[in-house]
């Protein structure tokens, strides 16, 4: 039976709520009837009326609020409704949330989770569009987990609650209606299918055997990826590697460093803005580690450094597409210089 | 043994006449001596990096951690020692701390703006720990400890929106929270007036915390004040606030002060040490100050450590 993405994460939660105590659900417009912008809480204030809780529109105190709980021993998951608004919140999370366990010399531990989505491709515009990972990546203390429909979110979000450091849960809007896309036998669709067993492992789709470029990328991007692989296989003859990254920081690239150095050719492909994304930080390490695999540069395909407008033919613009995916994998495979 | 315990065991000994009062210099005698010591230090090159010391606000620290038990929780600020000492008395941990030893608090790394013990909490942001604290009083309700959380603040604290949306919060939701204004008029170099619209108390009643007031500079009075604060949540189970205008008699860090000498003079009027010291029985205050002496250079000579 196949599960769509939104009801793996609220069943992730109601399993949560259910077998730790001390789980609590805040954020804005979480309770019944309405159970959250995206839907993703229905019914789970029913159930747990009294750890369920709709909060006033506060995010930069519900970080913190959270924070506090977490620090004595129950075990937040706050929803930031858009991960636009995330920016409210960022004195916490910086100064606070991620620093404690260390500033206070492993005295105190921050079991907390943010889950909140990002994502453009709905023509909400400007302030209700972004991936923002970008700047949650490079903070010491913070896991940042971006999960995919490859990736299995109930265990994935089930993970973070049960771990006992800050975890920022990233949901593509788009996830939220799509149907989960597991493999099985080593197999999904027309793709060869792996997936690392770790706590937030990296999902491998393969063409082929032997492929000639390695495509790393993560969230609502591993859609496109998909399409791009189809897409070259069965008209350009090409074929590539997709590996989907569960977990953004901190960052485990054993799995791209291996597929790397069988295809000799590396595209990173995120839908945050290209300058500073979290794509340069992975053809960085993937240069020094495997710079003698690589025939050629490494190509990324982001969004433009431009607002996101919120007419849809503008946003297509400005949002990285199938095409650049594909653009990008073919001049990677043939090794060019651009 | 603290300096709650000492009045507990002197009282039982029968012997109460102004036992209470000596405790309390006690308490607040120690932290001064602290905090002139840690400026003498900087002074001298002794000590690196920042510290903001709490010289003529003593006495808020002394007399709200009297009102409370050790299951409850402490959440302070930049202007943090005496808040860490008269709930604990742990001098040598502090003072490691600050100096940046292996056997500090945090072992070194929060140093003097950022400590941590059992149900005690520093962050050098000004009011991002106003919603921790909220948080934390929320968690003790939920897990029913019955202990209450307080939250020491600034004036100048005042001027940010979290703080506001927390007393939103822990009001909706009935945190057992006791938020603490040390008011000592100014924030930095900028004087209160120049930064406060309105009025101080109306913005924690207007959340409905209803908000104690200690005009004077008494330290008894600031005891009483803090006790009926403390009560209040307690029994209530929800927010409170306290205002207590005080005096910082210090530099706001090391060297800042841009005060002048005439409001110095009028600020060391106010200070409750001399007071409090002219109450006591001469002998007995020398022997306090004595022993607080010998504590002070104890844990200084068991911290020197490299610099
Ligand atoms: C968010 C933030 N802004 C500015 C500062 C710098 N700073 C440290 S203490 C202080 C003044 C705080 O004034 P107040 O709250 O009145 O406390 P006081 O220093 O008087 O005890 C300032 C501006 C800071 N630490 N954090």
């Amino acid at each position: 039976m196949s599960t769509r993405c939104a009801a793996a994460l609220n069943a992730a939660l109601a399993e949560a709520l259910e077998r730790w105590d001390e789980t609590l659900l805040l954020g804005e417009d979480l309770a019944d009837p309405y159970g959250g912008a995206f839907r993703i809480t229905r019914g789970l204030s029913t159930r747990f009326p009294d750890r369920v809780l709709s909060s006033p529109i506060s995010e930069a105190a519900l970080f913190g609020v959270s924070a506090g709980l977490a620090l004595r021993g129950r075990r937040p998951v706050l929803e930031i409704m858009f991960g636009d608004f995330i920016t409210l919140g960022l004195d916490q999370v910086i100064n606070h949330i991620a620093k404690f366990r260390e500033m206070y010399d492993e005295q105190v531990r921050v079991p907390l989770v943010v889950r909140t989505p990002m994502g453009g491709r709905r023509g909400y515009g400007p302030t209700h569009s972004q991936c923002l990972e970008k700047l949650l990546v490079g903070i010491p203390g913070l896991t940042v987990v971006a999960g995919s429909e490859y990736h299995d979110l109930h265990r994935l979000l089930l993970a973070a609650i049960a771990s006992d450091d800050p975890v920022f849960f990233i949901e593509n809007k788009l996830l939220y209606s799509r149907f989960q896309q597991r493999g099985r036998d080593g197999r999904l669709g027309p793709f060869l299918w792996e997936e690392g067993d770790s706590t937030y492992p990296t999902v491998q789709l393969r063409a082929a055997d032997r492929c000639s470029v390695s495509v790393v990328t993560w969230g609502g991007m591993a859609h496109l990826a998909r399409q791009a692989a189809e897409q070259l296989a069965i008209e350009h003859e090409t074929m590539i590697e997709v590996l989907i990254l569960s977990r953004l920081a901190p960052v485990d690239l054993t799995p791209l460093l291996a597929s790397v150095r069988r295809t000799g050719a590396l595209v990173v492909a995120e839908e945050g803005t290209l300058t500073g994304g979290v794509g340069a930080e992975i053809v960085a390490r993937v240069q020094h580690e495997a710079f003698s695999s690589l025939r050629g540069p490494a190509r990324r395909v982001a969004a433009r450094d431009a607002v996101i407008p919120a007419a849809r033919h503008l946003e297509d613009a400005v949002l990285p597409q199938v095409e650049d995916i594909t653009d990008a994998c073919l001049a990677a495979a043939a090794g060019t210089e651009h | 043994m603290d300096w709650r315990e000492r009045v507990a065991a002197e009282g039982s000994r029968g012997d109460r006449t102004g036992h209470f009062e000596r405790e309390f210099y006690r308490g607040i005698y120690l932290i001064r001596r602290l905090e002139e010591t840690l400026l003498e230090l900087f002074a001298a090159g002794r000590l690196s990096g920042t510290t903001h010391t709490c010289l003529g606000q003593e006495a808020n620290a002394v007399a709200v951690a009297f009102h409370l038990t050790d299951a409850d929780v402490v959440v302070s600020n930049h202007r943090c020692h005496g808040h860490y000492l008269a709930r604990t008395g742990d001098l040598e941990g502090l003072l490691a701390e600050i100096r940046g030893l292996e056997r500090g608090l945090c072992s070194g790394k929060g140093g003097s703006q950022h400590l941590c013990a059992p149900n005690f909490y520093t962050n050098g942001i000004q009011g991002g720990i106003v919603p921790l604290a909220t948080g934390m009083a929320l968690a003790e309700k939920q897990r029913g400890s019955g202990a209450i959380v307080t939250v020491f603040i600034g004036d100048g604290t005042l001027g940010q929106g979290v703080v506001y949306e927390s007393f939103n919060i822990a009001a909706l939701w009935a945190a057992p929270l006791l938020v603490v204004v040390e008011a000592n008029g100014w924030a930095q170099s900028t004087p209160t007036p120049r930064a406060m619209a309105g009025s101080m108390r109306q913005r924690l009643e207007a959340f409905g915390l209803p908000c104690g007031m200690v005009e004077g500079t008494d330290a008894l009075e600031i005891h009483r004040a803090a006790g009926a604060a403390v009560g209040q949540v307690r029994e209530t189970g929800r927010p409170a606030g306290l205002i207590i205008r005080t005096q910082r008699l210090g530099p706001h860090s090391k060297g800042d002060d841009s005060r002048s000498p005439e409001e110095l003079e009028t600020l060391r009027e106010r200070d409750p040490l001399p007071r409090l010291a002219a109450s006591l029985d001469p002998e007995q205050r020398r022997a306090i100050e004595a022993e607080c002496e010998r504590r002070l250079a104890a844990a200084l000579t068991a911290t020197e450590g490299p610099l």
